[in-house]
């Protein structure tokens, strides 16, 4: 007989569909905005329409004398709040710089900023009042225009931002200038990332209800934990007072991991006009409320051997940011990492700017720079006439260069020679601007992609009922990944219990804590932390079973028993073996609750963690008017192991989509004369509709790392939407011989 | 959004009695664009007298054309047998409009009157002569890749953006137009005015007049034809440049074409001029090249439209060169 040391998984891996998955259609889900308090009142925002500048004076008169209305709030009769300065920043804060509590003082720093907020009856009373409030202005010209300040970032070392000097963390190893001139083969070129907007389909929203000294927010976001302590920060209240719920989101990719100013101006409109208060950003007011993903120019320089092994590669990078926070991004990161390469500098610089402070959206820093980066690579590989994945094999990477460290795992040449496979990249003219299929011309690109492994501690409370179902608590979120339904599967597969048996409690500060839902973490973090408590759950069980001599189980040791169907039984012999809820009931007990707490250990200081994949894609464009056309990818990952192919598969697709738009579609367009946003809505903001998603191919390679986690998860969130724009930057390059080098890659930048 | 009375009227005689009683009244029907400028506070009308109730939704056969109610949605019009089989150009550009939820909503009559998408337009913060006489055009300076290049004045280069439109302008539709005292046929040539000095007036439909319905000539030539489109996003895209084209081809040259185009003008923009250069010539690419430059020949580019002159020219070979196949598509198939 074979002895088994581990439970065998049987939930763990299945595509199993989404457990809130009839709650969200059938609109059962309560998002923040839809709870319903007695007595509600609602907020509408008023925004700057100026880019810099001071407040001279606010008329109110006419708002207030709106119907409905009950109070216009603005600097002049807020509220004091605190800074948001807390004793330790959170991550998702930026490292330097202060958010500014909002309506505190009469400066306006970007076009869009909070100024006043009506309180009315109703929305539109609130809506038409706001309309109703007239301000004055002091205008002082606004930082607009990028290049100019990019210029000024990366001449000027010490550009300041009003909180302090700009961090310019510099990266070198071996000798970038002299790896570029010993180099056969040199490329160098410019790379621009433009501004863009998370735009979740749920808008931003809090509703805020004081009850005496206690808060309740229900609030969308990513991290209720966060804004709990923010918000308490500002209104110089315990942490213990503040109650933040967001049991459901309608998408974030980011935009809900900070406590943006609207989240405290809901509290403060509830705390002057002592009533519940509702405040939901508006679609436009989507583009200046959360902050977007940076502009960022980039310049890459790289040098190879004529066989194509890297001498060199240098990496520059300039992002937007406001002229309040020193917003920066792991831009040049994966530069350092991602090729064997003895000589590798980097650097990042920021550009302050009269505009709201970027933020992290959906794999921050590395879409930005694996794109450039990815862009540069195929350069490289057309001037030395080699193929793009035979070059990315010949510089792979088979320990960390930067950290020196082996990996924990590597799938990557697995996703390029199985990508290739399955895409018929062997088909593949070597030649740009060479292939047609009648009015089109036809492109192949590919790029690699690739993603930090991080953890971090997390908290997990399980508690069994006398029926033997458990219900999981941990104040996580799930922002759409399916994080309700693949944290259940943990639960249930450790168990032994039927997914029904088992009920997983996120979004609610009153539960144990959890981090931040972001930068893929949250199966390393929280299933971790779900995995460890429900261990600790069946081996408590197991205690009472196996000292009770009425059990079948007395005397059983942990290693001679498993579970299945809601028993725990010998390993041996099925036979013997109780039901919890026997477990329970013999010892008189409605319910047995653990709590554990899973961190990361020393696994980082042995290993170096990443999931890597690889993207290929083909394009058409129109010959004569240029219209580019994603007609099919096939995206393949290492991201450990996949704890649900289904909801995996949505993450990756979506990702994949959400690259479609930032090589093709997606820019947020400021006026250069005063900071304005002049897309702010769906119909000029423009994403990709079905039309513009081709068929969609998805693998993941099996693999097992047991060093990441518990779990042996990567996360593979963010990884999707990395690399994917310069896989399709570098199809439309090979189907038309032109590189565009500005994102999006519109027919403008084509036709010729 | 500013605050307003909502009534309904129960037929045409009633909808233009209502409207004369209140001289910043509004007629509603789908509401596709109005209601959407009225949250914006572009269009702030007192009264909005919704006139759905009216009987205009019928597509009726004339002795030498057709007759489209004014309150016909754009789906039933662009799914209708008769628009399908002798006017595909309209077909094809209806279903290339907005999504098919605006297009169950969206009526004929209100595309007649949509109104442009020029963001300094449809935001009351910057200055615009539309929306504001003598306040100056904010989009001459700003961000103008998607404004017109053809008819446009120093006050106004906004872009007029339906799809419909271009097809009826290529069609020869005839806008029907009632009032309280009279009823008036106005050719869709004349409907639109150039912007010139006063871009805020943009139709020659006055307050109080109503338009009941779009009459089509019957020819021959609109059986041969068909409407592109070209934008950035796949579907539910405004057009940068967009192509209404008809042609006959007779003994192998062209007998009979028409060419209007979208996306690049104030209004939409028919070439008598365009048309009559390709009569007599025969159906080649260099044909519709020389063609396409006369349409072109007067086009203003703005600091990030450019593009569009050379888009537009590209996008009118096209679309000739799509009917040219499908004219030799239909000779082959008679000839088997």
């Amino acid at each position: 007989m074979s002895i088994e040391t581990k439970i065998p998984s049987k939930i763990i891996g299945q595509p199993i569909n989404r457990v809130d998955g009839r709650a969200k259609v059938t609109g059962a889900a309560q998002y923040a905005i839809e709870h319903k308090l007695d007595n509600v009142a609602h907020a509408m925002l008023v925004l700057s329409d100026i880019g810099r500048g001071k407040i001279q004076e606010i008329d109110s008169k006419t708002a207030e004398r709106s119907p409905g209305v009950l109070a216009v709030i603005s600097y002049r009769n807020a509220t004091k709040l605190r800074s948001q300065e807390p004793k330790e920043r959170p991550i998702v804060d930026p490292i330097e710089g202060d958010p500014l509590p909002p309506l505190q003082d009469d400066k306006v720093r970007f076009n869009g900023q909070p100024v006043a907020v009506v309180v009315a009856e109703t929305l539109e009373q609130a809506a038409h009042a706001a309309s109703l409030v007239r301000i004055k202005y002091d205008e002082e010209k606004p930082i607009t225009d990028f290049s100019a300040a990019a210029d000024e970032a990366r001449h000027a070392p010490q550009a300041k931002t009003d909180q302090g000097k700009a961090k310019r963390p510099e990266y070198e190893r071996g000798d970038v200038k002299k790896g570029l001139t010993d180099a056969d083969t040199r490329i160098e070129h410019e790379y621009i990332q433009p501004t863009e907007h998370h735009n979740p389909i749920e808008t931003h929203a809090t509703l805020a209800h004081w009850e005496g000294k206690k808060l309740t927010l229900y609030d969308k976001s990513q991290w209720v934990m966060n804004v709990r302590d923010q918000v308490a920060q500002a209104f110089a209240i315990e942490t213990d007072d503040v109650r933040v719920i967001s049991l459901f989101v309608g998408g974030a990719f980011g935009s809900a991991l900070r406590t943006w100013s609207h989240v405290l101006i809901a509290a403060l409109a509830a705390k002057h006009v002592q009533r519940p208060v509702k405040l939901m950003l508006t679609r436009a007011q989507m583009f200046t409320g959360p902050g977007g993903r940076p502009r960022t120019w980039q310049k890459v320089s790289l040098g190879a051997t004529r066989d194509g092994r890297l001498t060199a590669i240098e990496h520059q990078a300039v992002g937007e940011t406001s002229t309040y926070e020193s917003y920066s991004e792991s831009t040049v990161n994966s530069s350092r990492m991602l090729y064997s390469c003895p000589n590798v500098a980097t650097h990042y610089y920021l550009a302050p700017m009269n505009i709201n402070t970027p933020t992290a959206m959906r794999a921050p820093g590395e879409v930005t720079g694996v794109y450039a980066l990815e862009v540069a690579m195929d350069e490289l590989a057309a001037a030395l006439e080699m193929d793009p994945v035979e070059l990315r094999l010949r510089n792979h990477a088979d320990r960390d260069p930067s950290k020196d460290l082996p990996w924990s795992s590597k799938s990557l040449k697995e996703c390029y020679l199985e990508g290739a496979e399955r895409f018929g990249w062997s088909k593949r003219n070597p030649k740009a601007g060479a292939t047609r299929e009648g009015r089109n011309l036809v492109g192949y690109g590919m790029a690699s992609a690739v993603y930090p492994t991080n953890r971090m501690p997390a908290t997990v409370r399980i508690r069994m009922s006398a029926d033997g179902s458990a219900e999981i608590r941990s104040s996580s979120s799930d922002m759409g990944p399916g994080t309700y339904t693949s944290i259940s599967q943990v639960a249930a597969d450790t168990l032994g219990l039927a997914m029904d048996q088992v009920n997983f409690r996120l979004g609610d500060t009153t539960l144990p804590t959890a981090p931040v839902h972001g930068g893929s973490m949250t199966m390393a973090s929280v299933g971790s932390a779900t995995q460890a408590a429900a261990e600790a759950l069946r081996g408590k069980l197991l205690e009472l079973a196996s000292g009770d001599e009425r059990s079948p189980l007395h005397r059983a040791k942990a290693d001679g028993i498993t579970t299945a169907n809601g028993r725990m039984f010998l390993r041996d012999d099925s036979r013997k073996g109780e039901s919890y809820a026997d477990i329970l009931k013999r010892h008189n007990r409605d319910s047995i609750e653990v709590t554990e707490k899973s961190e990361p250990g020393e696994e980082k200081k042995k290993f170096s963690m990443y999931a890597f994949g690889a993207h290929f894609v083909e394009v058409h464009v129109d010959a004569d008017l240029c219209v580019p056309r994603v007609t099919r990818v096939v995206s393949g990952f290492g991201g450990g192991k996949i704890v649900n192919p289904k909801t995996a598969r949505s993450q990756a697709i979506g990702g994949i989509v959400g690259g479609i738009g930032m090589a093709c579609l997606e820019e947020t367009h400021r006026d250069l004369r005063n900071g304005r946003v002049i897309n702010a809505n769906l119909a000029d903001y423009i994403l990709p509709v079905n039309a513009d998603v081709p068929n969609l191919e998805v693998f993941f390679i099996d693999e097992r790392d047991p060093h990441v986690n518990p779990l042996g998860v990567k996360g593979i969130a963010e990884i999707a939407l990395v690399g994917i724009g310069a896989a399709i930057a570098n199809a439309v390059y090979h189907a038309t011989g032109i590189r565009v080098r500005d994102l999006p890659i519109r027919l403008d930048k084509l036709i010729k | 959004m500013k605050l307003f009375q909502f009534v309904s009227a129960s037929d045409t005689p009633d909808a233009i009695k209502q409207i004369g009683a209140d001289k910043h009244g509004r007629f509603v029907a789908g509401g596709t664009t109005l209601i959407d400028l009225m949250k914006l506070h572009v269009e702030t009308p007192s009264t909005l007298i919704d006139i759905n109730g009216l009987r205009l939704t019928a597509i009726e056969e004339l002795k030498d054309g057709l007759r489209i109610g004014a309150n016909v949605r754009n789906s039933d019009l662009a799914w209708n047998d008769l628009i399908v089989g002798r006017y595909p150009v309209l077909s094809e550009a209806l279903l290339s409009g907005a999504t098919p939820q605006l297009r169950n909503m969206a009526t004929v009559g209100g595309n007649l009157m949509q109104r442009t998408r020029c963001p300094y337009f449809r935001d009351t913060v910057w200055a615009c002569n539309k929306r504001d006489p003598g306040a100056g055009c904010s989009a001459l300076d700003g961000f103008n890749r998607s404004h017109a290049i053809l008819g446009t004045s120093d006050k106004c280069i906004a872009t007029h953006p339906s799809d419909m439109c271009v097809a009826l302008a290529a069609l020869e539709a005839v806008v029907k137009i009632q009032g309280a005292n009279r009823e008036r046929s106005v050719p869709i040539s004349e409907f639109y005015i150039p912007y010139g000095d006063d871009p805020a007036r943009e139709t020659v439909l006055e307050h109080g007049e109503l338009i009941t319905a779009v009459e089509l000539p019957t020819a021959d030539l609109f059986k041969h034809s068909h409407y592109l489109k070209v934008r950035d996003r796949a579907s539910f895209e405004f057009a940068l440049v967009s192509v209404a084209a008809a042609m006959q081809i007779e003994n192998g040259a062209i007998h009979g074409a028409r060419l209007a185009l979208g996306g690049v003008a104030t209004k939409p923009w028919r070439s008598l001029e365009a048309e009559k250069t390709l009569v007599g010539e025969k159906p080649t690419e260099s044909a519709f090249r020389a063609a396409a430059k006369v349409v072109l020949k007067d086009a203003i580019p703005q600091k990030h439209n450019a593009f569009k002159i050379e888009l537009a020219e590209r996008a009118i070979v096209r679309a000739f060169s799509t009917l040219t196949q499908a004219h030799h598509a239909v000779k082959k198939s008679t000839n088997i």
